[in-house]
């Protein structure tokens, strides 16, 4: 009988731990759009006619990423990422990963950690040389034929690095690499959310590939919720 | 055994002839209004290395068949005149086919490469780039933008290095990965390299042309067919060598404006 009751409250205490860990986290939130004003650049349709097979898998020509706009100004594509004020983590073990699907790269702007394996995948019928261009990390330049398997890599210094293919002049895309795993990159509506940040003052900095970066500083106390919007400075060419 | 060489020998040379005069390897088609003169040259240059080829291959075998199995001992005769005659002879006979040649063929080929377009031939620029052409028409004010390299930006389509903001000519400027052009009209196209050295070439149109970086080349010619030609870089640029080409579309000058007016559009 005793042992029962010793054996049930240990039960209690490791439950009782286990939700304590599992709650630590959910600290405050940060969440916001992104938004433009002024006349972006308009996006002009890719030419693939040198490459048939990308070509024919797109139904109505592709555009240009550098500057895509969704619903009410809002801004695709910028990372927004605590820059300062959370300590530095190690990577997730899962890869990230980076297609080349139709001539363009997917997603045109991956954010990941530094040390986090990257996973570049060729899915077309033509062969792609990727070709990062870091200023502080490693440059590196490698071919993939297609039906080679997907390439792997890391990067050990945060950076924003971007990313060209040699064979294909129009493919551009953007490496995120950052310290931490507090970032997002906004989508369609312009939105982003970076929550579990435990209670402290940060530095939020959101990072567009030609509008350049804007940052304010925020502070978290508890669990709330805070607001933080971003609005860049469109410019027509 | 001399004889069997000597047989064998004809034989050789009549059978790699055979499909030169029967016209077994036939030129692609011509659109263009100066490559008639440039298949005649090739067309000489053929005949007459191909007489001279045959004569020779047809020469040893008589020789070696005449000559062969000579008892021991006969001594062995020159002709009259002995080493130098023969090599005079021989310079004289090669100096006047290659002379031949050069003054027949400078026609064909200056008329093309060493002539002015006209006054009103349409400007198209090309700028050849590791790994793809790309075009550029003028616009409505008929002027091409000064480039600038640095701000060349191949993700935003900026692949000439235009720059908008500042240059009021560089607004209108058209830039297309297609070189699409009106049938029957000259086009000078003005031809800028952006790294290596690229070629530009078109076999229907008889017309191959190294870009050196540095140097502003230009072509001129009039095509007379409608259609898709392939244009391909014939000189080794590096690794996507293989996949530089783009595609001459030759229109009838209504669908060409058509076209031009939708690319506009686009810019």
């Amino acid at each position: 009988m005793r042992m029962k009751q010793v054996y049930i409250a240990g039960l209690g205490v490791l439950a009782a731990s286990a939700i304590a860990v599992y709650a630590a986290p959910s600290g405050g939130t940060i969440s916001g759009k992104v938004t433009y004003q002024g006349t972006p650049a308009k996006a002009k349709p890719i030419d693939m006619s040198k490459e048939p097979s990308c070509a024919k898998q797109h139904a109505t020509p592709v555009t240009t990423e550098t500057v895509v706009t969704g619903p009410n100004n809002s801004l695709e594509n910028v990372v927004v990422y605590v820059s300062a004020g959370a300590p530095d983590e190690s990577a997730p073990s899962e890869a990230v990963k980076f297609d080349q699907k139709g001539c363009q790269y997917i997603p045109h702007v991956l954010a990941f950690q530094v040390n986090q394996t990257l996973e570049i995948a060729n899915d077309d019928q033509t062969s792609h040389n990727i070709h990062p261009l870091p200023r502080i990390n490693r440059e590196w330049n490698k071919s993939q034929p297609p039906g080679t398997p997907p390439m792997t890599d890391k990067y050990d210094k945060p950076e924003f690095i971007p990313v060209k293919c040699n064979i294909h002049p129009w493919m551009h895309g953007n490496f995120a690499v950052m310290k931490n795993s507090h970032y997002a990159v906004t989508q369609g509506e312009g939105s982003f959310t970076l929550p579990n940040l435990p209670p402290g003052k940060y530095t939020i900095t959101a990072w567009h590939e030609s509008y350049g970066d804007q940052t304010q500083e925020v502070t978290i106390s508890g669990s709330e919720t805070k607001s933080v919007n971003f609005v860049f400075k469109a410019k027509p060419y | 055994m001399g004889k069997l060489f000597a047989v064998v020998l004809t034989i050789i040379a009549l059978v790699s002839a055979y499909p030169i005069v029967v016209h077994k390897y036939v030129q692609p088609v011509d659109i263009s209004t100066h490559g008639h003169a440039i298949d005649e040259q090739l067309s000489d240059t053929m005949a007459e290395a191909g007489f001279a080829f045959l004569g020779a291959q047809l020469l040893l075998a008589f020789f070696v068949w005449k000559f062969s199995n000579r008892k021991d001992g006969s001594k062995v005769t020159h002709l009259p005149g002995g080493a130098k005659l023969m090599v005079a002879t021989a310079f004289i006979l090669v100096g006047t086919e290659v002379l031949a040649l050069g003054v027949l063929g400078q026609k064909a080929w200056a008329d093309v490469y060493f002539t002015a377009p006209k006054p009103d031939a349409m400007q198209v620029q090309v700028q050849a780039g590791q790994f793809a052409f790309y075009f550029r028409y003028p616009g409505a004010d008929g002027k091409f933008a000064p480039l600038h390299p640095d701000k060349i930006d191949e993700g935003n389509g900026n692949y000439f290095g235009l720059d908008p903001a500042n240059d009021v000519e560089a607004r209108d400027d058209i830039v297309t990965a297609e070189l699409a052009i009106p049938i029957n009209r000259e086009i000078h196209l003005l031809m800028h390299a952006k790294d290596v050295g690229h070629s530009f070439y078109v076999r229907e149109l008889r017309i191959q042309q190294d870009f050196v970086p540095g140097l502003d080349l230009s072509l001129h010619f009039t095509a007379t067919k409608t259609g898709k030609y392939e244009i391909v870089c014939t000189q080794l640029c590096g690794l996507g060598h293989y996949n530089m080409k783009a595609y001459l579309n030759v229109l009838a000058q209504e669908d060409f404006d058509k076209w031009l007016k939708e690319k506009a559009s686009e810019q």
